[in-house]
């Protein structure tokens, strides 16, 4: 093998390993039945057996899970709800990070290694802690109600912890930089004095803005979304730590169905209904930048 | 923390790692609720026998459980709740314990051998650590604005009339995300069986719980320790012990936070979490001789003294600090005692019922 084919086999090898086998699992699991035993399904696969177990194993494996989570309305509203939460914040944080990208591409250079490195910095502090930190802010007694109250904005606490606006704060502040860097990036190579020639052809800055810069920078705007919205999709620490018992998401109910159900299988198929659902957007998304990088 | 939790169980289920080092045998793997010891009882064990403990912690049973049910947990000691630890003797998570060397079993104390029996008969798999009770944590100031002076804080009434968790939501309610604590106890407050098996009966708390749910803030079983402790919350339905640690923390703030922990007048569930080893353990001897340690009066007393909980150790008892033994918070009286109930397992088809109604009353769904 040529050693430029071997190099490009080692992502492939990393996917195959880290992903499409315990993916397999998965959905193995989520054909097999609940037992109380270890680990907790059955069929196992007894490859001592020989032929006979396997095809006894085969045999055992069946859909059940997945009529389940049809006929139970309880999982068709969390992935709802979840599509609901996660477009909405991929939305407010697409409004909080362009101006944030707009900002940076237009700072003078020598700035600019410093200011995309404040956007990185809070990755430097664990995810956790930093959404640990959001109770904090947003508790009845927190360090926000205290300021709203000190400079008498508003006379009774608010309570936005543990309600889906905490979620709201927790997904638009964590992936923030998901966002500002890929629009960031676009807006970086743009060529500015397209700009100086709408103007110059009579175009006002604003309307400039919307017939120039913002086309331009779409392929950054799409990848930003889908970088902030798939991993919203599927989120569980902001919703457990931030949401209150209205909360319903995906990640959420999932964790249920894993631990307090103890049904690996029913659990095992949510993911793969997840994963199927996700796999949409990506493909859309792949599509796009392919017909970008023709068309470029 | 449920989010590591979750991480490790799908890391465990991938692929199982086990701890255990060849040539460091003299490691004993211990993982037992967050919280929950004195670590100069770890560092005494360390130096008096030269076992070195690996000590790690969890906050829910079910963390626990998943683990042990994805095999090669690579802990050597475990402490899961009773209700827990029966289905998992099932499942043939453990080994049996042997007796000859554990010389300090005959500290442990008949009276609660005999409730324990019914998790673990002839308690052949495990030993207690501590037991306690699920009840009714509060915040003296905040309650007395919510509800006056006549507020029923000795009653499951504070938690479950809707009249009065409605005046309490404003000032914040939590309640444990365990149903299998919460509904016994709603079961108990329309005077139903608590332990009953009967989805037709078990339903009934299900109208229990949704007419109260809107006004929990939060249904979590460790949040409302600092939560208490901080003023965040005004009345938590939680563990004897952790409330008794928000007290501690309140006192010490000194912030004009008073919490106080009262078993409700119409009974209360008594819950043991117990020591067992893994059927795979990688060091089951190390582990005899940690439970062994654990076992000895003056350890249980310390360790009893330091958390905050009642033992199962009746050797302890005169080795205890006056403010543990006496308070009826930790030891309850005899008068108490007999109101106390335990439950057992739920079948696995009744199971899904009650975790089912559970999520319906935590979303609404």
């Amino acid at each position: 093998m040529k050693p430029s084919r071997l190099i490009i086999a080692i992502p492939y090898l990393w996917l195959a390993l880290l992903f499409l086998a315990p993916f397999f699992i998965v959905i193995k699991m989520s054909l097999s039945d609940l037992a109380v035993s270890i680990p907790p399904y059955t069929p196992q696969l007894d490859l001592s057996g020989g032929w006979e177990a396997i095809t006894a194993y085969w045999a055992a494996l069946d859909l059940e899970n997945y009529t389940w989570l049809a006929d139970d309305p309880l999982y068709i509203n969390s992935f709802k709800s979840s599509l609901i939460i996660a477009s909405v914040s991929t939305l407010i944080t697409l409004a909080v990070a362009y101006p944030i990208a707009y900002a940076l591409a237009c700072s003078p250079q020598r700035w600019r290694a410093l200011l995309v490195m404040l956007v990185i910095l809070p990755f430097w502090t664990s995810f956790l802690i930093r959404v640990y930190a959001w109770i904090g802010i947003l508790k009845t007694e927190g360090l926000l109600n205290q300021l709203l109250l000190s400079v008498g904005m508003i006379s009774d606490p608010l309570t936005i912890l543990n309600t889906n606006t905490a979620v709201y704060i927790g997904i638009v502040y964590s992936y923030l930089p998901f966002m500002v860097l890929p629009i960031y990036a676009t807006l970086e190579k743009m060529d500015w004095s397209l700009i100086e020639a709408a103007e110059d052809l009579g175009s006002s800055r604003l309307s400039a803005f919307w017939l120039v810069t913002f086309p331009l920078s779409l392929p950054g705007v799409i990848a930003g979304c889908f970088l902030v919205f798939i991993p919203a999709m599927g989120e569980f620490v902001i919703p457990d730590l931030l949401g209150g018992s209205d909360t319903l998401m995906i990640g959420k109910t999932l964790w249920v169905e894993f631990f307090s159900n103890r049904d690996w299988p029913v659990a095992s198929a949510v993911a793969v209904v997840l994963l199927v659902l996700l796999i949409v957007p990506i493909v859309l998304f792949q599509r796009q930048q392919q017909k970008l990088s023709e068309a470029g | 923390m449920k989010l590591i939790g979750a991480i490790t169980a799908f890391a465990l289920a991938a692929g199982a790692v086990s701890f255990a080092n060849a040539d460091d045998d003299k490691v004993v793997n211990v993982y037992n609720w967050s919280d929950y010891i004195d670590e100069a009882v770890l560092a005494d064990f360390e130096k008096e026998t030269g076992i070195k403990v690996r000590y790690d912690v969890f906050d829910s049973n079910e963390l626990l459980e998943t683990k042990m049910l994805a095999g090669k947990s690579g802990y050597d000691v475990v402490v899961p709740t009773g209700t827990f630890l029966s289905r998992q003797i099932e499942a043939g998570v453990f080994q049996k314990l042997d007796f000859s060397k554990l010389p300090h079993a005959g500290n442990m104390w008949d009276d609660v051998k005999n409730v324990t029996a019914i998790y673990d008969p002839d308690n052949a798999y495990s030993v207690n650590y501590m037991w306690g009770t699920t009840g009714i944590g509060y915040n003296e100031e905040k309650i007395k604005e919510a509800l006056g002076d006549d507020a029923p804080t000795d009653s499951l009434a504070l938690f479950f009339d809707p009249k009065n968790i409605e005046k309490l939501s404003s000032c914040g309610v939590h309640m444990l995300d365990a149903p299998t604590e919460i509904i016994p106890a709603a079961l108990k407050y329309l005077g139903e069986d608590p332990n009953t098996k009967d989805p037709e009966v078990i339903k009934k708390a299900e109208d229990v719980l949704l007419a109260i749910r809107p006004h929990v803030l939060k249904f979590h079983s460790s949040e409302y320790i600092n939560a208490l402790a901080n003023g965040d919350i005004c009345a938590a339905f939680g563990w004897s012990g952790d409330v008794l640690q928000a007290r501690d923390r309140a006192a010490e703030a000194d912030a004009g936070n008073t919490i106080v922990y009262k078993i409700p007048k119409e009974g209360a569930l008594m819950w043991f979490d117990q020591m067992a080893i893994p059927a795979d353990a990688p060091n089951p001897e190390l582990g005899h001789k940690f439970i062994d340690y654990i076992m000895r009066a003056y350890v249980a007393a310390a360790a009893s003294n330091y958390v905050n909980y009642a033992n199962g150790n009746k050797a302890a008892q005169g080795l205890l600090d006056d403010g543990v033994i006496n308070d009826p918070a930790i030891y309850p009286s005899t008068e108490t005692m007999k109101n106390l109930y335990s439950v057992t397992a739920y079948p696995p088809k009744v199971n899904r019922v009650v975790t089912r109604m559970w999520t319906k009353v935590k979303t609404g769904q």
